[in-house]
């Protein structure tokens, strides 16, 4: 590995971490994040020169500290700030404390918007540039800088503490960080050219797993992700439009991905389930041996826990590929009485569906004209015009 | 850190000493530890006047600043560790369960 492959590689593997931690030893993000941007810049210079150090992080947060400990000393003001820098020992190995996980959940600290837990993860643990953030969320760079710098401001001001929650608030504040990382994988999952921002979703749920490796839920969203990132290279056709489970190429899904995906299961709650799920599609080898009872029977807990219509949708659909659309179509039909997903296309697409495999034909077509007004995209339109065509 | 917190409540609300709205077992309990500096309950909006500056003259309106369904009904000076152990403190207010309690950090001249 050549000197700047290794800045690289370190940049990729420990910047978190030092960012983490000069963090905490400054209270000042603005002046930690430059000090770290200063320690990999003289690393550039001096790994060429003095050979790569033994313990690369080891030696970029003390290069990070020093610079800090000099800009503070420079201005009287912060010499609070610097009593505290000049404290710390120098980190003279691995043993340093990771300080990543206090990083994270004030990043995911519920009293920020929610758009800015997002930006400020991607920011500081993920190390994106906010040009990067911008482009990701389709948002002008000024736009995006401007919330990066009043999230940091809050966190300031408001006195967000900077540290792992203690036990009675662990796991709500948990399931925060679990639902921005969630969400972003979301957001590279649904738009075809954001790929991207599902691979960094995955690499915070790796990370959150090894800080939190006793968390069952945190390995459950892993888990959902890799198996469901898993048929990324299978989920559109040639024209970018969505294929369905069933048409889907099963040989072009990773199975290294499953493997991983599968190792992480274990009983728990909403992700686990949803990762349940997602394994017993990925784990077919035919679209007919697909579990549909362990399908139902897992969205039937998930029911229990969410209360959500959507998971209820998903139950019915399960059901009745288990035990046939005439016991699924009326669970659906309950559904649509009650209201809760008015206007939902997938609604009355599911029951068109149900209703084609009956052989009610004149009842489908009305369906899936009555989905085909609601469907948001032009990808899935053009699937249901298809489904009408072929009625 | 000292947080003002204002207690924002319903229009229609009244907070006294019935068992779910009364705020004194509150005010024992933040008291006993030390957090609240002191508080008090305002006069309904009706009540409030506003004060601002137009082109160099003094403005005065009859009610709050911003009009909205819920008026600020009462407040406390909050001196706590940080935002958690705010929110903790503002969490058990009776009035969490059907209004809002707004935390301001102090922003001291000195600082």
């Amino acid at each position: 590995m050549t000197p700047d492959d290794a800045v690289a590689e370190a940049f990729r593997t420990e910047r978190a971490r030092v960012l983490a931690t000069l963090i905490r030893l400054t209270g000042d993000w603005d002046l930690a994040e430059e000090c770290v941007q200063d320690a990999f810049e003289r690393a550039l210079k001096r790994w060429p020169v003095d050979g790569v150090p033994r313990k690369p992080g080891a030696w970029l947060t003390t290069t990070a500290r020093n610079r800090a400990l000099d800009r503070l000393r420079r201005s009287t003001v912060e010499a609070g700030k610097l009593r505290e820098a000049a404290e710390m020992p120098p980190p003279e190995d691995d043993d340093w404390p990771d300080d990543r996980l206090r990083l994270i959940f004030t990043c995911c600290h519920p009293a920020l918007a929610l758009e800015a837990r997002v930006a400020l993860t991607l920011r500081t643990v993920a190390g994106l540039t906010t040009d990067e953030i911008a482009r990701a969320f389709l948002t002008p760079t000024a736009t995006m800088a401007q919330r990066l710098v009043r999230a940091q401001r809050k966190i300031r001001e408001a006195g967000i503490p900077y540290r792992v929650p203690p036990p009675e608030l662990l796991p709500q504040r948990t399931t925060g960080v679990l639902a921005v990382v969630y969400l972003l994988f979301n957001e590279g999952y649904s738009a075809a050219q954001r790929w991207d921002l599902a691979a960094e979703a995955i690499r915070l749920g790796r990370i959150l797993v090894q800080l939190m490796p006793d968390d069952v839920e945190v390995r459950g969203l892993l888990a959902l992700m890799l198996l469901q990132d898993a048929r990324r290279a299978a989920r559109l056709d040639a024209q970018g439009d969505l294929m369905t489970l069933e048409d889907q190429d099963r040989s072009l899904w990773d199975r290294g991905q499953i493997a991983e995906g599968v190792r992480l299961l274990a009983p728990g709650g909403p992700y686990q389930l949803q990762a349940a799920i997602a394994a017993c599609h990925v784990t077919a080898a035919r679209v007919e041996d697909t579990d549909w009872t362990r399908i139902a029977s897992c969205y039937d807990e998930l029911a229990r826990l969410t209360a959500s219509p959507f998971v209820e949708l998903n139950r019915a659909i399960a059901v009745a590929m288990a035990d046939g659309p005439a016991v699924g179509l009326p669970l659906v039909d309950a559904l649509d009485r009650s209201g809760a997903l008015a206007g939902y296309h997938l609604l009355a697409a599911t029951q068109a569906d149900l209703l084609r495999r009956l052989g009610r034909r004149t009842e489908a077509a009305a369906a899936y004209e009555r989905a085909l007004d609601l469907a948001p995209t032009e990808a899935e339109r053009r699937y249901l015009q298809r489904r009408i065509d072929e009625l | 850190m000292k947080y003002l917190m204002l207690v924002c409540v319903p229009e229609d609300a009244v907070v006294g000493p019935d068992a779910d709205t009364d705020p004194i077992p509150w005010v024992e309990e933040v008291e006993r530890r030390g957090i609240r500096v002191t508080g008090d309950r305002l006069r309904p909006a009706a009540d409030a006047t506003t004060v601002r500056m137009v082109a160099g003259e003094v403005v005065i309106s009859d009610g709050p600043f911003a009009e909205s369904k819920e008026y600020i009904g009462g407040f406390d000076i909050l001196d706590c560790a940080d935002l958690d152990e705010a929110i903790e403190v503002a969490a058990k207010h009776p009035v969490a369960k059907f209004g809002g309690l707004e935390l301001r950090p102090f922003w001291p001249f000195d600082s």
